[in-house]
């Protein structure tokens, strides 16, 4: 579908990449995740958008990139550019209040605010992650790593269900 | 020594080191001691491969002559890799790969600590991003150290005997060459004695904790950024180059 191309905005285009999601938590959006860092509009047929990897080796950078192109290409943006950016690096502690609420309703445990990934050779293991399953705090960590890179698997001691947290970064 | 030339060897050292310790990791997938395990093995992996392609584009970029990323990993021979020879030592028992594993990690993270201060933009953001999952990386290898170290008296044997055959590649990592002076005098790099200081530190909590010794030794074997390696990297690379030199120039 091709829209009046005079009408693009900058706006409109960040809610478009609004609407594509992550492909491992589809319940929230590359914006929402806070993959797009800029937008730029030179014209109405040419948009640079700059996007920044969440983790190193994330697999669903090419996806995020094919996505991006198609849903600006359907807006009747013939040419757009991926811009990859390093610098500042991505951070957990980028996620609103309403995404986290979404993670934790989809059973992810949202990430706890980065600091203590700043301090310390071990684990501090006073710290506990609430269940999204039953909101207790009664839980263990399993491993570190988990399905993908951004979760750590957990156990729920009250309600007896493994679950995965988003590890802060 | 031309500060562009230097950068570009530069990248390329910190692209080979994560490269060669992801592939060597790589190895353990569906090997590991238990699922939990084969994950974070695997994990950690994906982390350094990673940060590998970001190092390798930018290295593509700096060299400016036609050449991608995959060339630079799938289409240079041992005598053109820069890595350290620590990460190229093979597997052992898993004891041996998280000593590995730990001293790789304990290397990195002042390193990658000191160039988010770099003058070198790219290089401050790739290693920005780096630093965390080098975090987690260190963790999990300082964690099983102690474990091992308190678990049985096996496990404690088997973690020094690893440290015993690996310590004599450490003093490698900190070594510098022409590049390395370059590169501190235009700011971009720092020098490695300082991340040696750190990665000392670092060794002497979590051997402590562990209880393991540091081997006394005058066996000390260097020459990893001068491209001179141990007999393991060339039976490696055989094996990770052999798609795109059978099949040259085959896409995903």
């Amino acid at each position: 579908m091709v829209m009046n191309i005079t009408a693009i905005t900058t706006e409109e285009i960040w809610k478009v990449l609004g609407t594509i999601p992550d492909p491992d938590i589809p319940v929230i959006s590359i914006t929402e995740l806070g993959i797009v860092r800029n937008v730029e509009l030179l014209h109405d047929e040419h948009a640079i958008v700059t996007i920044t990897p969440s983790y190193s080796g994330c697999p669903a950078m090419g996806v995020f990139r094919e996505d991006i192109i198609s849903m600006l290409q359907d807006l009747g943006i013939k040419q757009v550019d991926i811009n990859i950016s390093h610098s500042p690096a991505w951070s957990t502690d980028w996620l609103s209040e309403e995404t986290r609420a979404k993670l934790t309703k989809y059973g992810i445990a949202p990430p706890e605010n980065s600091d203590h990934l700043h301090t310390g050779l071990f684990t501090d293991t006073s710290r506990t992650i609430t269940c999204p399953h039953c909101q207790q705090k009664d839980t263990k960590r399993v491993s570190q790593f988990g399905s993908t890179p951004c979760k750590a698997l957990w156990y729920c001691n009250t309600c007896d269900q493994p679950f995965e947290y988003f590890k802060c970064y | 020594m031309n500060t562009q030339e230097a950068l570009l060897n530069f990248c390329l050292r910190l692209a080979d080191n994560n490269m060669i310790a992801a592939q060597r990791l790589a190895e353990w997938c569906s090997r590991g001691p238990i699922l939990e395990e084969d994950l974070a093995l695997t994990n950690i992996s994906l982390d350094l491969f990673g940060q590998a392609e970001n190092f390798y584009e930018y290295a593509a970029t700096l060299q400016n002559n036609g050449k991608t990323a995959d060339d630079l990993a799938f289409l240079r021979s041992e005598r053109e890799y820069f890595n350290n020879l620590l990460v190229e030592q093979p597997n052992g028992d898993f004891a041996f790969s998280t000593m590995k594993q730990f001293l790789y990690a304990a290397f990195a993270k002042p390193l990658y600590e000191a160039l988010q201060a770099s003058k070198d933009e790219t290089l401050k953001g790739i290693t920005s991003k780096a630093v965390k999952e080098i975090k987690y990386h260190l963790r999990h290898s300082s964690e099983w150290l102690v474990r091992f170290g308190n678990g049985t008296e096996e496990s404690l044997k088997r973690s020094q005997t690893a440290l015993n055959e690996l310590w004599r590649y450490t003093d490698d990592m900190f070594l510098m060459n022409d590049n390395d002076k370059a590169l501190i005098e235009a700011g971009i790099s720092i020098d490695l004695n300082t991340v040696k200081a750190s990665f000392m530190a670092t060794v002497n909590e979590i051997f402590k904790a562990a209880h393991l010794s540091i081997p006394e030794t005058n066996n000390i074997i260097t020459g990893g950024c001068n491209a001179i390696h141990s007999e393991h990297l060339g039976v490696m690379l055989c094996e990770m180059q052999y798609l795109q030199r059978a099949h040259p120039g085959a896409q995903w």
